[in-house]
């Protein structure tokens, strides 16, 4: 049986809670420009000390309040269903999707230096269902660690391995972080965006 | 230590004897080696470099070692603008650039609400289905070349040949199109062309139907991929291997039916589906998929409307500050493009999520257990490209 996008919304909101993931303090960004508010987002250049500011002084309407999970227009963003997460909360998610019967689509990282915080997102697509989901979380750039997800899609392995190499992302339980598409002797992460050549 | 030689079993029940019995244990007790194929090799296409522990002539454990051809396209997308990045996609899958292109520059219309005409579609359908076929003949020739069989790839190469030619003429490349723009095309079809498509049209479906009767139906062929390289619909999930693969596995994906773009929701055509898992299923999956794109092609040439090919497009483009994705099927699977943007001229980031890194990382596990020459005929039937792999 397929999901539906109700279903994915209740048992994401169990997951994460109402206010959001707990502990990760979610900086006006990317993740939270959903289909109406993408022109109102926040340029991500600019440092943001305090969110509610800053939007204020850039979208003279008010955008609309922020959901952690939250359900997007495909035709507008290309995925159907958008859910930030703890970084403590990945596997879980993942275990939801995987119950649903999605199929890993693909992990990669943002580096948002301006915040000092990495993104990590997780894609989803649904083999037999027109659903997509993505999942996101965000990591100090200081301490960037979450644990893998490999346990519940073993497909994430490569994926992960290649953001290891590309922003230094660490993913506890992972059981080969060694470099994988750079050099064997590479300790270098050049999509840091203070990655110096 | 007997244990661990019974756990393996062999590849293929068409292989008489199957692993080593009691009495071979005798002779060898639980000798493994280390089989080094590639990154330099014949039958591992392009520079895949496959560890493998054998067990004699069984597999035990095939590790890919990938990387050799990695070029770092995304962090290229990040040091220029969005139109400089454009050429970079159609280097990733070469085989496959027309459905690369197509993701980039959707992913980008889509961001920035660029409209496309409707001419300009139809042109984009039509010359990404004949990419299509042009990709899988290259497919068909290396595996049939793989299983010792060498006329098919001189036919396979006449019939792309014609491919190739049809699309030089419209944008001047041979493989590495940058045909697609923001907003449409670099410029519209002549009659050479439409002409031109509409004779291979005519020309390849006969051609088809030779090659099921001389190769498909060919009981060496047949004994080579039939009930060997067994994936399952779930190891697909697991691994998020698309195209042909997963619809060799019984399941009807392919992103032109789960997220229509472009106009293919205008067009008649079947998802060709087999069950069996095998290299087989996977291989008529593509000879089936290469008389769908003709009949695409066909209706889409009776439908080409006329118009312009451009959309209006600002000169300096300038993406509004968030993330985008456009998903494409390309030749082997799910290419997706994940953009980032900060607002600025030039992209934050630009992720690409290529098929083939998917489609090999189940091989680990597919291909325990197996014969070496039968695990070679199953990395033929997933039809690799190592920089789609690598970017």
């Amino acid at each position: 049986m397929n999901p539906s996008l109700e279903q994915l919304t209740e048992q994401f909101t169990g997951l994460v809670g109402a206010n959001g993931p707990a502990g990760t303090p979610i900086v006006a960004g990317l993740a939270e420009a959903g289909p109406g508010s993408a022109t109102a987002a926040t340029p991500v250049g600019a440092a943001v000390a305090a969110p509610a500011a800053a939007t204020g002084a850039l979208a003279p309407a008010a955008p609309p309040p922020l959901s952690p999970v939250q359900t997007v227009n495909h035709a507008l963003k290309g995925y159907d269903f958008d859910a930030t997460v703890a970084p403590d909360q990945v596997a879980a998610a993942a275990g939801i999707l995987d119950a649903s019967g999605f199929s890993l689509d693909t992990v990669t990282g943002v580096d948002w230096i301006a915040q000092d915080q990495m993104e990590v997102v997780y894609d989803y697509f649904h083999p037999t269902a027109p659903l997509r989901a993505v999942v996101r979380t965000r990591i100090p750039r200081a301490n960037p660690e979450l644990p893998t997800i490999l346990h519940v899609f073993p497909g994430a392995n490569w994926h992960e391995r290649e953001t290891h190499d590309f922003f230094g992302i660490r993913f506890l339980g992972h059981p080969n972080l060694k470099p994988f598409l750079l050099p064997e002797d590479a300790d270098f992460h050049p999509l840091r965006k203070d990655y110096q050549p | 230590m007997i244990a661990q030689k019974d756990s393996i079993s062999p590849g293929s029940s068409l292989r008489a004897g199957g692993p080593a019995g009691p009495e071979a244990d005798q002779h060898c007790p639980n000798e493994t080696f280390v089989l080094n194929l590639g990154p330099q090799h014949p039958a591992a296409h392009g520079v895949l470099r496959v560890l493998m522990t054998m067990d004699g002539e069984w597999i035990k454990r095939a590790e890919p070692v990938i990387g050799y051809i990695h070029r770092m396209h995304e962090k290229m997308g990040e040091n220029r603008t969005w139109a400089k990045f454009l050429p970079n996609t159609s280097r990733i899958d070469y085989l496959s650039a027309m459905h690369y292109t197509h993701a980039f520059v959707g992913a980008v219309e889509r961001a920035a609400k660029i409209e496309v005409p409707p001419r300009a579609e139809y042109i984009r359908v039509i010359t990404s289905e004949l990419n299509r076929i042009s990709s899988h003949m290259v497919w068909w020739g290396a595996l049939l070349l793989d299983l010792g069989g060498f006329t098919p790839i001189l036919y396979a190469f006449d019939d792309r040949e014609k491919i190739l030619d049809l699309l030089e003429g419209l944008c001047g490349a041979r493989l590495t199109y940058c045909y697609y723009r923001f907003g449409g095309l670099y410029n519209d079809v002549d009659d050479t062309f439409l002409n031109g498509t509409r004779e291979f049209v005519q020309h390849m479906q006969p051609r088809l139907k030779m090659y099921r009767d001389l190769v498909t139906d060919n009981i060496i062929l047949r004994k080579r991929l039939t009930a060997i390289g067994g994936i399952s619909a779930e190891l697909c999930r697991k691994y998020g291997a698309t195209g042909p693969v997963i619809r060799g596995s019984g399941v009807a994906y392919d992103v032109r039916r789960a997220e229509p773009y472009s106009v293919y929701s205008r067009f008649e055509f079947k998802i060709p589906v087999y069950p069996e898992s095998d290299s087989m299923a996977r291989y008529l999956v593509r000879m089936d998929e290469m008389e769908q794109s003709l009949r695409i092609i066909g209706q889409a040439l009776d439908q080409l409307p006329e118009g312009p090919v451009m959309g209006k497009v600002p000169r300096v483009l300038k993406l509004p500050p968030g993330d985008t994705c456009y998903a494409v099927e390309a030749a082997r699977g799910r290419f997706m493009v994940r953009i980032v943007s900060d607002g600025k001229e030039v992209p934050y980031r630009v992720k690409l999520r290529t098929p083939s890194f998917s489609n090999l990382s189940l091989y680990e596990e597919a291909s325990k257990g197996m014969i070496l020459p039968d695990a070679l005929a199953m990395m033929g039937s997933l039809d690799l490209v190592i920089p789609d792999i690598d970017r």
